[in-house]
């Protein structure tokens, strides 16, 4: 960990705050509400507003959780830091692949 | 001394890493510290017996070893406040290779403070007249509470941030860093930071306090190391330095 990636571990996990309670809040107003799947995707597809936050959120927490990750590579499973990044990367690209993936699902028309 | 009341076992390390404990039985006195008691079997049961002191009274830093598991200064620890179940085990501080028998390696603890920029470097010469330090200036305020500091090992062997990353500097030479960043007469600042600031450095603190729990000075060297976070992190977004 260096100063680099901590300004980016911390940075991204401050502009998730925000999002997090977002998110949560359209949780509970979407099982509040009783949305079925088609009425959720009826307001998601189509939506660049919310095809924005939840790409902005994918970027964010796979940059967070992979620097994390490289961290515990290091730290507890021993690997020296080059190879704990190139471990961690890979993790990273895998969970904007997977994320970007589930976000086209909802917001594609 | 009062006399002799009763007698304690006591296990002392012997040999390398590779070493094993041995069990001694010494006397147990009145206002007995654990460095009294390894002294005492080196004067009386093995001449052979590795340990290191200087001063005895709790400033060189030099008799820290880990007792009952814990690391402390023994010269200042009574041994009767840190008995446990009338046991006393008595080892080289951890995270340190092994000399011999009590005494550990300290090259590596005081290669950091090297590392981490610990040495003063002054911004004037002696031709220059003297600059007045006002004392109760936030900045030096925080240098004084550092200061204090005995180079003894005891956090370093505490924290288990060193146990898992040996190119991490440590809590000492981090708290080092700290009070001289906040020294005004000091001219090695942007440096310090970029050297604290690199793999290894103060951001790999997990802030879990073993290092203040373990200090003898009372110390606080995760708030030293959270104040550095904070200033490096000022100079990185100025891009003063670049990690
Ligand atoms: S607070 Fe930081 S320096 Fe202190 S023991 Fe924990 S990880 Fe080590
Ligand atoms: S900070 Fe405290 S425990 Fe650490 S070396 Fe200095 S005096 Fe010893
Ligand atoms: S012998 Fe000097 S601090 Fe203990």
């Amino acid at each position: 960990m260096n100063a680099r990636l901590y300004f980016w571990q911390r940075g991204s996990a401050a502009l998730m705050v925000p999002m997090i309670v977002v998110h949560l809040a359209v949780i509970f107003y979407a099982t509040s509400q009783r949305l079925t799947a088609a009425e959720i995707l009826s307001r998601t597809q189509g939506s660049l507003a919310w095809g924005l936050f939840y790409g902005a959120f994918v970027l964010l927490a796979s940059i967070h959780a992979s620097i994390g990750t490289r961290n515990i590579l290091c730290e507890w499973g021993r690997l020296k830091s080059g190879s704990a990044g190139a471990v961690a990367s890979v993790f990273g690209a895998a969970l904007i692949a997977l994320g970007l993936r589930a976000v086209a699902a909802v917001v594609l028309p | 001394m009062s006399e002799a009341v009763s007698t304690l076992k006591v296990s002392l390390w012997r040999g390398g890493s590779d070493g094993r404990f041995k069990t001694y039985t010494v006397p147990l006195k009145a206002n007995q510290t654990v460095l009294d008691i390894v002294t005492w079997v080196q004067r009386h049961l093995d001449p052979t017996l590795s340990y290191r002191f200087a001063c005895r009274v709790g400033m060189c830093g030099s008799c820290a070893m880990t007792v009952n598991g814990r690391p402390r200064w023994t010269c200042r620890t009574h041994v009767t406040k840190v008995i446990q179940n009338g046991m006393l085990e008595v080892a080289p501080l951890a995270n340190m290779p092994v000399i011999k028998d009590l005494a550990a390696d300290m090259r590596p603890f005081f290669e950091k403070w090297v590392a981490a920029h610990g040495t003063f470097a002054a911004s004037k010469t002696r031709t220059d007249a003297i600059e007045p330090i006002k004392p109760d200036e936030p900045a030096r305020r925080a240098a004084d509470e550092a200061i204090e500091c005995i180079n003894c090992g005891a956090c370093y062997a505490a924290c288990d941030t060193v146990r898992w990353n040996p190119d991490y500097l440590g809590p000492a030479a981090l708290n080092r860093a700290w009070s001289l960043v906040n020294d005004v007469r000091d001219s090695d600042r942007t440096s310090r930071l970029a050297a604290i600031s690199a793999e290894g450095g103060c951001h790999n603190c997990h802030s879990h306090q073993s290092c203040q729990e373990h200090c003898p000075q009372s110390l606080n060297p995760t708030r030293s190391i959270a104040g550095l976070k904070r200033l490096s992190m000022q100079a990185f977004v100025r891009g003063e330095i670049n990690a």
